[in-house]
């Protein structure tokens, strides 16, 4: 191969490393610059009320639909396996320990992501185009504290709660699935459920949706902050925000993942949990 | 119009570069408003107008150089100190960025809320104060930017800036998408602005009316990209009749024919 011939992917190569280093940083100082923000002072309650409304309230149905579904295709789909092995008794363990753990976090994140990071995303850059952002300068507020600050207190809270949410919706949906449609005997499915899942598994659930919902905030807001001109721009500060927000949750989940198992283990050296495999 | 020349400047810049890109909109740009006087800036799309302006209100960093308010170094400013010193300084945004989700009454209080007004009777009374200068009724104030019109925006956007009782009034492009009953409201403002409170203009405009109405010196900027390296992009800075006579064919190709008619329709 010549060298020109490997000129073309070596700058790519290069070109691709340097937009996603200067991303990251990019994202790491407005993290900051919202750090900072927040350390001066917590957001006034009229502003913040109405952002907790839009993100927390109106996001219920949202989130109580997937959990719904998600809590009964995981009995379908596990029912199918485990019968095999003459283990349906066990659903519960299974549907309860993949919700809290993995699937819960993570699907309700990725729903969010969608509805709430792509929502702000489009907003702040609306507000950006329109130089409202500039506004709330020109008049002596601080933008970040006004507009961001809020949306991450908000996400940061209630991505959890509705996490929450979104656990016992499919636990509930994939107990009376199991047990009105696939004739599994109700005392089991709780008690295997009550068994196998400890409250450290609900627990890195909760963090792992603390650390998604800082993600999706910082992610949208700095998106939104950083629109492009026009409604072009916009449209697709939206959409990078929902796939950024995506990728974060994805990447996040992993290092969290294996974090948390780490730690687990260095507790509890000899416990055995569904959430570990033994691995870490 | 009182120049108080024994006054530091309102505002001052000082070989003021802003490259975005590749490209240079502007390049080593001395500026300086005095207090009291209302300077427009006019020029070609492009030339760096309301750039100059957003570098003025410290809303756009400049690549280099060095900009004063009122004496004072913007750089050596604290950021507490230059947020509020920032209050000292008013903007009309082109499309006067209301808040969209504020009423009109939240949206000329959203300054004094902010800059640490507490008292709501006397938020309520500023609020009407300034809506009713800007010959807007107190009926208005539970209605929202969407319900109104574009003139009435521009007026509430005025009416929100001068609520903190700036002492320099930023104006970009004030009257643009105006009709000329609006257009000409807005100069009247902007003219009792300086008037009743000796409030500092810089205004951006394209409108020659509004020039020849309310200018008492004219800036003209000329795009860097067609300027040689030791051209200065400032091509003029006078007032209005130092620019009726002025013979630079690139002041001439943007004002000539349209001054000229500007001023006998007026006359």
């Amino acid at each position: 191969m010549t060298s020109s011939a490997l000129r073309a992917p070596i700058s790519m190569i290069g070109q691709l490393t340097h937009g996603f280093f200067s991303a990251f940083g990019g994202l790491l100082v407005f993290a900051w610059d919202m750090l900072r923000s927040l350390k001066r002072g917590l957001p006034r309650r009229h502003v913040l009320v109405p952002i907790l409304h839009e993100i927390g309230v109106r996001s219920v149905p949202v989130i109580l639909v997937t959990g719904t579904f998600i809590g009964m295709v995981l009995a379908v789909q596990t029912f199918t396996q485990f019968k095999q092995m003459h283990m349906e008794s066990r659903l519960g363990a299974v549907i309860t320990m993949t919700l809290v753990s993995e699937l819960g976090p993570v699907l309700a994140a990725t729903m969010l992501a969608g509805r709430v990071g792509s929502a702000m995303a489009a907003e702040l850059g609306t507000m950006r185009v329109t130089e409202q952002v500039h506004a709330i300068s020109a008049l002596g507020a601080d933008p970040v504290a006004y507009l961001v600050v809020p949306r991450f207190l908000a996400c940061v809270t209630l991505i959890p709660l509705l996490t929450a949410i979104a656990d016992v919706t499919g636990i509930v949906a994939g107990w009376l699935f199991s047990c009105k449609v696939l004739g599994i005997n109700s005392f089991d499915y709780w008690m295997y459920a009550e068994q196998f899942v400890t409250g450290w598994d609900v627990m890195a659930g909760l963090v792992k949706s603390l650390f998604f919902g800082c993600a999706i905030a910082i992610i949208a807001c700095r998106q939104g902050f950083h629109c492009g001109a026009g409604s072009e721009g916009v449209g697709r500060a939206a959409t990078q925000s929902f796939v950024y927000s995506f990728i974060a949750i994805l990447g996040v989940d992993f290092l969290l993942t294996v974090a948390l198992n780490t730690t687990y283990y260095l507790i509890w050296p000899n416990a055995v949990s569904l959430a570990v495999t033994g691995g870490w | 119009m009182s120049v108080r020349n024994s006054q530091p400047p309102a505002l001052q810049l000082q070989n003021v570069s802003c490259v975005f890109g590749r490209q240079k909109v502007l390049w080593n740009l001395d500026l300086t408003i005095r207090q009291g006087e209302t300077v427009v800036i006019v020029g070609e799309s492009g030339c760096g107008k309301s750039v100059t302006m957003k570098v003025m209100m410290t809303l756009q960093q400049p690549t280099s150089g060095r900009l004063h308010w009122f004496g004072q170094d913007v750089d050596e400013l604290s950021a507490a100190k230059l947020r509020q010193q920032r209050l000292r300084l008013g903007y009309l945004f082109q499309g006067a960025a209301l808040f969209d989700s504020l009423s009109i009454f939240e949206n000329v209080a959203f300054g004094l809320r902010h800059s640490g007004e507490t008292d709501e009777a006397k938020i309520y009374d500023t609020v009407r104060d300034r809506l009713a200068e800007v010959g807007l009724a107190a009926d208005i104030m539970p209605k929202f930017p969407s319900e109104i019109s574009g003139g009435m925006q521009k007026r509430v956007g005025l009416a929100r800036a001068m609520a903190l009782a700036p002492d320099v009034m930023f104006y970009d492009e004030p009257t643009t998408g105006l009709d000329p009953v609006n257009s000409r409201r807005i100069d009247d403002l902007i003219l009792s602005v300086r008037d009743l409170h000796g409030v500092t203009g810089v205004i951006v405009t394209h409108d020659l009316r509004t020039v020849q109405r309310v200018a008492d010196r004219i800036v003209m900027l000329y795009p860097r990209a067609k300027l040689q390296d030791h051209e200065s992009q400032l091509i003029f800075c006078g007032t209005l009749e130092e620019l009726k006579q002025n013979t630079d064919p690139r002041v001439m190709e943007y004002v000539g024919d349209e001054l000229t008619t500007t001023l006998r329709q007026s006359a």
